[in-house]
């Protein structure tokens, strides 16, 4: 199969630099002490905040730094290669190629996204267990639920950042896109602070937005502090929001196709 | 002395010129450009507010109240600021390893550390900094001012501004030996930046002593703050640490300057 053909070479390209990745796991891990000691400095006095419970917020902690490079909170992944083929004029040879362009590069992003995660997710969640005594998923259940989540937050990322490498189209460079973006999905996913526990109506519209996707839903599935029927809303929240995304990626490549100007071409 | 004073001159000079021609070619795709500017500012303001969101929910976070923790927040902002704006490319020394351009910068007559840390120089970090010195203002609500504590204030931001700086050139120069570790100085850099912004009385004693003897990251701002503050100290440490971080920076400072010179000698070409 030709997209899992992609995704496994993806996989195989990020996994070349080791040495890049036990720095990053060291500065996440470094991050998620200092957080876990700012949030059980607030559990300590509000110890029912957002409806959870010191645990719950420290184990939001380390799931946050697990995901941060799997869900590409900053920005990255395939969509930056796509972004500079924008800019170079190269994005012409994408275009004819006999495979959906969408689909290319979300099938490497996938690859790169499985990567991180076993890269960049595990040893920071075993430092979170050794360190800080962090939850385990609720169930297997909600471990398996989790995955999926997590793999709906992947998608819903690589659409958003599709949409601001695309900006290249017209603007030629993305990166002062690709910042703005990335403040929103650092503040709006809930990596700042947990999204349970803005105040409202900041909570709600957060939560009704597609960055609740990248952290608060998978790690809502993970606390147990969604169940039965609460899995499967938030979950069909992500889809719709993976699904409208998708559709609008679509779009908006067919109106940057028929406007392209290919440099040097 | 006066070659030694010329040659900082010198030094500055060719710094500024560099540092000008990064502007302009930034200038090339100018939307792009005032975007970063504008996301640069609002990184740094959600970050803010991110903290005031957490004071929603409680009155004050390890015994500091959120104009405290503002005092706390700003100085050390202001403090990694001006060092990411002056040297933060630095960090990408690794990267001048791996695809050669090391080499080339070694055969030009400006000094190696000049021409590292004015690479790709970004206008756009001053959003940083200014978003620092609001909160900073803010934060100063705080204190009741003498003399003698607007003297600390400015030594204590001086001060944080050169610790930042030491923290970027020496674990940068990790790189060195290992070229694609550039987000191992990350942990010390940021990471010393978002310890500082909140009182060191959310950590355990152990941790305080670690980033007081070890990472002296406490200097930038919990000691002089504690005296700008009038509090005493909350872990019955000496109040006179309030007035040695310029001779921290000074410790720092050297330190970094023996690891870049010891990495530069170190330094083998990857040959491309």
């Amino acid at each position: 199969m030709l997209y899992a053909a992609v995704a496994v070479r993806s996989f195989r390209r990020f996994s070349t630099y080791r040495t890049a990745t036990l720095a990053g796991v060291f500065t996440n891990s470094v991050f998620g002490v200092i957080y876990s000691y700012a949030y059980l400095a607030l559990w300590h006095q509000r110890p029912d905040a957002g409806g959870y419970d010191a645990t719950d917020a420290v184990t939001y902690v380390w799931l946050g730094q697990a995901l941060l490079m799997t869900v590409a909170l900053w920005g990255g992944g395939t969509t930056d290669d796509l972004a500079e083929r924008i800019r170079t004029g190269d994005v012409a040879i994408d275009l004819y190629r006999p495979v959906g362009l969408i689909g290319w590069y979300l099938a490497g992003d996938l690859g790169r996204a499985v990567y991180h995660v076993l890269a960049r997710g595990v040893l920071p969640t075993i430092l979170g267990l050794v360190l800080f005594d962090i939850a385990l998923p609720a169930s297997p259940l909600a471990g398996a639920w989790f995955v999926v989540s997590l793999a709906l937050a992947v998608v819903t990322s690589f659409a958003i950042r599709f949409l601001v490498a695309c900006t290249a189209f017209w603007l030629l460079d993305q990166s002062g896109m690709r910042m703005l973006s990335g403040v929103l999905a650092i503040f709006l996913s809930g990596m700042t602070l947990p999204l349970v526990i803005f105040p409202e109506p900041l909570r709600s519209i957060a939560l009704a937005l597609p960055w609740a996707s990248y952290l608060q839903t998978p790690a809502d599935i993970w606390l147990g502090h969604r169940h039965g029927a609460g899995i499967l809303a938030g979950l069909a929240l992500q889809v719709l929001w993976a699904a409208v995304l998708m559709a609008v990626c679509r779009a908006v490549l067919a109106a940057a196709t028929r406007k392209v100007v290919v440099q040097g071409g | 002395m006066a070659e030694v004073t010329a040659a900082v001159r010198g030094a500055c000079q060719e710094y500024v010129w560099i540092a000008a021609m990064w502007v302009r070619s930034a200038l090339a795709y100018p939307w792009s450009f005032w975007i970063l500017v504008v996301g640069s500012a609002l990184i740094t303001l959600l970050d803010f507010v991110g903290l005031g969101l957490m004071f929603h929910t409680i009155p004050h976070l390890g015994g500091f109240g959120l104009r405290e923790v503002a005092l706390l927040y700003g100085a050390s902002g202001i403090g990694i600021g001006v060092a990411d704006l002056v040297i933060g490319s630095v960090e990408q020394v690794g990267l001048h390893v791996r695809t050669g351009t090391l080499d080339a910068m070694l055969t030009r007559p400006v000094p190696l550390l000049v021409q590292v840390c004015a690479d790709r120089f970004a206008v756009r970090r001053l959003g940083r900094i200014s978003q620092a010195l609001v909160v900073f203002a803010y934060g100063a609500g705080s204190v009741d001012w003498t003399l003698a504590r607007v003297g600390l204030a400015l030594v204590m931001v001086v001060s944080a501004c050169l610790i930042f700086f030491s923290f970027f050139v020496a674990f940068s120069c990790i790189q060195f030996w290992t070229v694609d570790s550039t987000e191992f100085a990350n942990a010390f850099t940021y990471g010393g930046n978002t310890m500082t912004q909140y009182p060191m009385t959310i950590f355990p004693r152990e941790v305080l002593k670690g980033l007081t003897f070890l990472i002296p990251v406490a200097f930038v701002n919990w000691y002089p703050c504690l005296f700008l503050l009038g509090r005493p100290d909350p872990f019955g440490l000496p109040g006179w640490f309030a007035f040695v971080s310029p001779v921290v920076a000074g410790l720092t400072l050297t330190v970094a300057g023996l690891t870049w010179t010891s990495g530069v000698r170190h330094y083998t070409s990857t040959g491309s």
